[in-house]
């Protein structure tokens, strides 16, 4: 019981990690995506667009098995051509990387109907200013962009958060590992310690979204500054 | 690869009559758990928007808690925590249902969009604009048609787009039926990758099967918004 209780903890902090890294990858794959779609690049715009709507039409369980299962393979056809042993690749880091390249797409979605919620005058007076393009970006896009982008941020954190609980599916050791490997290992008679147990797991996530809820509603007070009488 | 194609194609498909698998499977979950999800959500929608306190808090922390917890998770108490508890296998009709993974999995899915589908309706029927509302009041509508006649036939107009947002979300979620041994699309993919060891094939073909059923439904939705959202478009 303390083990799984420690266990659990352990788990809660990988579960973290995940969402948080998974999140920045995605964040920035993201930015990256929009810039592709909103180019005037016809060949950028359409690697764009190929992206965002093939990982969304499909579920992200189904890409996150067939990414680690395939990455995996090749990883493998290439140590055996070149007769060095094998690899085997850090769950960690498979199911970051996967997460963050799937919820990109919908990042890439967010922010750039963000972007284009930017008037484009603004841009175009920065410009007359004499700001460079990277100023222009940083001073008057960007933090503009994350006042509409944010409601779209929120929910799509929300749905990484819970989709941190796939990732056990691929070997990582997160709250519903801790919950499984606990069930096995339990002394209790009977189903009661596996509810019990999950229960416990679901009640982790109950508070880290409800959490997460809070700090989303200060940051869009905070990048609304200005914006409270007109948004009432 | 072609093997692979060869041996799995039905099962990825159908399946065959005495055990249905793969797409099959797969659009009788999101069809069967959209509709009695949408049956249940409808009524607790109202009754959260409209109904009294002590009505609308249960209904909110119902869907407090299951939107704020993964799908996964429900589905594992369902499928296996609840069937572990004595009483339950020993209630003969209980244990018979939680026994059939089919059960488990259907009952969890609807649960759980039952919960995202209230909160959207609740959404749109609190956005009714108050004119209207009041102009039914003036012609003497009331209670059960003043929600049949003018409430609801404006708010589900106003959910069509969200609620096919929470469609094809649900059509991506029952890819977790495969964990409760449900032979779904991606349970077919694996049974064909543990034959095969081929996992980009095995897995690609449930991947482009999954992107067919999107668009499809998609386009289906694209349909109805056209139909019932037509005094919005702008063309």
């Amino acid at each position: 019981m303390s083990g799984y209780l420690q266990q659990l903890l352990v788990g809660t902090g990988v579960t973290i990690e995940v969402a948080t890294i998974s999140l920045l990858i995605a964040f920035v794959l993201g930015l990256i995506g929009a810039a592709a779609k909103l180019s005037s690049n016809r060949w950028f715009a359409l690697a764009g667009s190929a992206y965002t709507t093939l990982i969304r039409a499909v579920p992200d369980l189904v890409l996150m098995l067939l990414l680690y299962y395939s990455v995996q393979n090749w990883v493998n056809a290439i140590t055996d051509l070149l007769d060095q042993p094998q690899i085997e690749i850090d769950p960690f880091l498979a199911g970051v990387s996967v997460l963050g390249f799937i919820y990109g797409a919908y990042f890439t979605e967010t922010i750039r109907g963000a972007v284009k919620a930017v008037p484009r005058g603004q841009l175009e007076a920065g410009a007359a200013f004499g700001l460079n393009r990277w100023q222009i970006f940083s001073r008057i896009l960007f933090p503009q962009m994350m006042r509409f982008a944010l409601p779209g941020i929120s929910n799509n954190w929300q749905v990484i958060l819970k989709a941190t609980a796939l990732v056990s599916i691929i070997n990582l050791h997160e709250v519903i590992y801790a919950a499984q490997a606990a069930i096995k290992g339990s002394s209790w008679p009977g189903g009661a310690q596996m509810l019990f147990y999950l229960s416990m797991a679901a009640l982790l996530y109950l508070v880290l979204t409800t959490l997460s809820n809070f700090v989303f509603a200060y940051l869009e007070k905070r990048y609304a500054a200005g914006f409270e009488q007109l948004a009432r | 690869m072609i093997d692979l194609i060869k041996q799995y194609w039905q099962s990825y498909l159908w399946g065959s009559p005495t055990h249905v698998s793969g797409l099959a499977m797969t659009l009788w979950l999101t069809v069967s758990c959209c509709t009695m999800g949408f049956a249940l959500a409808l009524p607790l929608s109202v009754a959260r928007a409209a109904g009294p306190s002590w009505i609308r808090w249960p209904i909110w922390l119902f869907t407090f808690v299951f939107r704020g917890t993964p799908l996964y998770i429900q589905l594992l108490i369902v499928y296996s925590a609840i069937y572990g508890l004595e009483f339950v296998r020993n209630t003969p009709g209980f244990g018979a249902f939680f026994k059939d993974a089919l059960n488990c999995t259907i009952l969890a899915f609807t649960v759980n969009t039952c919960a995202y589908t209230t909160e959207l309706l609740t959404g749109a029927v609190k956005a009714t604009p108050r004119g209207e509302v009041e102009a039914a009041r003036s012609l003497g509508l009331s209670g059960i048609s003043l929600y049949l006649r003018i409430v609801l036939p404006s708010a589900l107009r106003r959910a069509l787009p969200a609620y096919s947002n929470e469609v094809i979300l649900m059509l991506h979620a029952t890819s977790l039926a495969f964990t409760a041994t449900v032979p779904d699309i991606l349970k077919v993919a694996r049974d064909a990758n543990a034959e095969y060891y081929l996992p980009f094939p095995a897995f690609g073909i449930a991947a482009l099967l999954y992107a067919c059923l999107s668009v499809t439904f998609i386009s289906l939705f694209r349909k109805a918004e056209q139909k019932w959202l037509k005094h919005l478009s702008t063309t």
